[in-house]
């Protein structure tokens, strides 16, 4: 099996395999007083520790959570209950993974105004395009770091610092799902107050996320009960995937530069390989994350080119696996051009991937381009 | 606290002579759904069926699995008790009345006495009846209007039955009554209503889909197998015939004029679906076509699709508008399933502007520019067979 569908979800590491055996075995309830509990405790202690590491961040900033939609839900959610009564404006960008995208569409609905930024022509949004819609109004900034769909980069550090000089009170939130443990970055350079990332894009199983919060920001919680998790996400604690998550995150950060230039050269291997070929174009530039490779197939439907692949045993997505098959509003907005829309599969990478793989890829998709039936 | 299913058919007791030849096979349908729940005793008389579970099954399926018998048309779910009224007004009987009175404001009782022997008469036993539930449960008022709960006392042949009204059944004529039929199963929302509504006119329903990978996907066949499997709920068993369509989609593509792509596709389908009907000894084909509903539906076009079949094809839904196809789609449960968002009849062969009017003949001179005669005879000799079995 060729799997170039890492965006989507990628496969357990030995590590976080191992590591989430030794949560289970490690059954005590942390916040039980007997040694047990403390052994879980511990656990949960340096997982925390690591992945702060990871961010550059103090252990008590990071709260761990079921995925990132929840982080991120929490952070949309929260902020409007904590400041929604004063301030009603929402700025964000119509690029945005629907686990931000639909709640602030649900704030929206409750009397909150939205603003989303939308691309230029040239499928760039600048850091001006979000600022110059910051006033003292402004509840929340939410900006996507790397965009699950072509991987585009956005320029964020001088969004959130900008957004910061005009109106301090104002909330950032970045979703970096796409983007920890890929692109080298500390929530420094990113400067969000709020940041989320997920578990099973790097790595670690489905079902565990974590939550960057600045100290020093407040954010009212949803999940109440014995105070977990400082009191932010109350619930027994998954000791388990926790462990997991930071065993692979320890495993990566270390290798996050390394990995990003085998990746980088993979891309180029691919760019290479389907450059000057008829009715082929790739959408991801060179300013893009390397991770993910849009590619349109001029009249070659985006499903029949996925079904063809995977009879080949190579795996990939049609748009965004999140939207089964929806026809995607995320590509239009970068300015793809419409006859690509329908036709545009996704080939996202992990550095376990190699130089064959993408040998193997691109004659498959050539072969198919060749030979499937065309819309007309 | 055991007790007794009434099963109630209404056409089935006009048959005349054929009567017991259509009580046999609803009462063989009714064991076949009902096997696996534990030890049910069976019984027939004066236009009822009765299903008496033992007390260890579970009769809330029971009553689930039986609402989806046709031939059914009511089902009561009662107390047997003794045919004397000690037995009829005990605090047992009224005790099995407690959860439905309790409940209500007002009530009325009906008697229905089909044994004429028995000593009371109808109103007789309805206000001795009465007169005991007043006394037992003091908060009841009588309304013989529009009472929130009916008590009814049926004094039968062998036993007197208690129960708190009736619940609808699904209607027709029990399966195997009427001849075996070939659906043909896309995944939308018309098909499997299609079927249901052919199988309860009595008909055993099979069914063939058409898949055409990679244009179609693994999901989507899945989905497919998902609806004949809600509807086998209904239908009974289902043999289902997935049949390879690709490079026929493929060929028609090549060689046929864009316009014409879909109504010669369901030619093509319309064709091998003979051939398995004749197979399968089946009598008819049946689709979930509405009238105008799109190109391929209307009148000039099922000219062209049913020139190819040498059986009568029976489209059930013809007359009906899409809300009300929705609707029993919603009843039988199907509507979820079928709106799930799979490629089904691989819109990549669709033409931008099919011909609505065709004419047989401009259809056959088309379909004449390439020799489909040795792929359709593969498609049938390729295509995989299988049970699909209710859930």
């Amino acid at each position: 099996m060729i799997y170039l569908d890492n965006a989507a979800t990628t496969a357990v590491c030995d590590e976080a395999v191992k590591a989430a055996n030794e949560g289970f075995e490690c059954f005590g309830n942390p916040s039980s007083l007997h040694g047990a509990g403390l052994k879980a405790e511990n656990i949960i202690r340096n997982a925390r520790g690591e992945i702060a590491r990871a961010l550059g961040v103090k252990d008590k900033e990071i709260t761990f959570t079921s995925c990132a939609t929840e982080s991120s839900n929490t952070v949309i959610f929260g902020a409007a209950k904590a400041g929604g009564k004063r301030r009603k404006k929402i700025i964000t960008t119509t690029i945005e993974h629907p686990s931000v995208a639909e709640p602030i569409k649900a704030l929206e609905e409750h009397g909150f105004e939205v603003v989303r930024v939308s691309p230029d022509e040239n499928g760039v949004i600048t850091p001006e395009m979000i600022t110059s819609q910051v006033d003292k109004n402004t509840l929340l900034v939410s900006v996507m770091h790397a965009n699950n769909e072509t991987g585009y980069i956005l320029p964020v550090q001088q969004i959130f610092k900008a957004v910061k000089r005009i109106s301090p009170e104002t909330l950032t939130h970045c979703d970096c799902v796409q983007s920890f443990m890929k692109l080298p970055f500390k929530a420094k350079d990113i400067g969000a107050d709020f940041i989320s990332i997920s578990g099973h894009k790097l790595h670690a199983p489905k079902g565990i996320g974590a939550l960057y919060i600045k100290s020093g920001v407040h954010l009212p919680s949803f999940i109440l009960g014995g105070g977990q998790e400082g009191g932010m996400r109350s619930g027994t604690e998954n000791v388990a995937l926790i462990n997991a998550f930071a065993a692979a995150v320890g495993k990566l950060s270390p290798i996050v530069v390394q990995r990003y230039e085998t990746v980088s050269a993979l891309k180029s291997k691919l760019a290479l390989a389907l450059s000057g070929k008829e009715g082929i174009r790739i959408h991801s530039g060179e300013d893009c994350s390397p991770y993910v490779i849009s590619i349109g197939v001029e009249r070659i439907k985006s499903e029949t080119m996925l079904h063809f692949l995977e009879s080949r045993d190579i795996y990939v997505s049609s748009g965004s696996a999140c939207s089964k098959g929806k026809k995607s509003g995320v590509l239009s907005e970068l300015r793809i051009p419409d006859r690509y829309l329908d036709s545009t599969i996704r080939v996202s990478l992990c550095a376990e991937n190699t130089a064959e793989d993408i040998d193997a890829f691109a004659a498959a998709l050539l072969e198919g381009q060749a030979n499937l039936a065309k819309m007309k | 606290m055991k007790e007794i299913i009434l099963c109630k058919y209404g056409e089935i007791a006009l048959k005349g002579l054929n009567r017991s030849t259509f009580e046999s096979v609803m009462q063989k349908n009714i064991k076949q759904r009902l096997k696996e729940l534990g030890e049910i005793s069976y019984s027939r008389s004066q236009s009822t069926l009765y299903v008496e579970p033992e007390e260890s099954v579970d009769i809330d399926e029971v009553i689930d699995r039986l609402r989806k018998v046709y031939g059914i048309v009511k089902l009561c779910r009662a107390k047997k008790v003794d045919k004397s009224m000690e037995g009829v007004l005990s605090e047992e009987t009224t005790e099995y009345l407690r959860e439905a009175l309790e409940n209500a404001k007002t009530f009325k009782v009906n008697a229905k006495r089909s044994d004429k022997h028995f000593p009371l008469k109808s109103p007789e036993i309805c206000r001795e009846m009465g007169h005991v539930i007043c006394e037992r449960f003091p908060h009841l008022t009588v309304d013989v209007h529009e009472p929130d709960v009916t008590v009814i006392v049926e004094i039968r042949e062998t036993n007197a039955f208690v129960h708190a009204g009736a619940i609808e059944g699904a209607g027709g004529i029990p399966i195997g009554t009427s001849g075996r039929a070939l659906l043909l199963l896309s995944g939308g929302i018309d098909s499997p209503v299609a079927g249901c509504m052919i199988a309860k006119r009595g008909a055993t329903v099979q069914a063939v889909h058409f898949e055409a990978p990679p244009y179609t996907s693994e999901r989507a066949r899945q989905k497919v197998e998902r609806l004949a499997e809600i509807m086998a709920g209904y239908c009974g068993d289902i043999k289902f015939h997935c049949v390879p369509f690709t490079k026929i989609q493929e060929a028609i593509r090549d060689s046929c004029k864009e316009e014409y792509f879909t109504i010669i596709m369901r030619r093509l389908m319309m064709e091998i679906a003979v051939k398995i009907a004749e197979k399968e000894d089946c009598q008819c084909l049946v689709t979930g076509e509405s009238l105008g509903q799109v190109a391929s539906q209307t009148m000039y076009a099922m000219v062209c699709t049913d020139a190819v079949s040498t059986l009568p094809v029976f489209r059930p839904c013809i007359g009906m508008d899409k809300s009300e196809i929705v609707e029993i789609s919603r009843k039988i449960d199907t509507f979820e399933t079928s709106i799930e968002p799979y490629e089904d009849c691989c819109t990549v062969f669709t033409p931008k502007h099919p011909k609505t009017r065709p004419t047989l003949a401009d259809v056959e001179k088309e379909q004449g520019r390439f020799d489909f005669s040795e792929m359709v005879e593969t498609a049938v000799n390729n295509t995989n067979t299988y049970y699909i079995k209710n859930s």
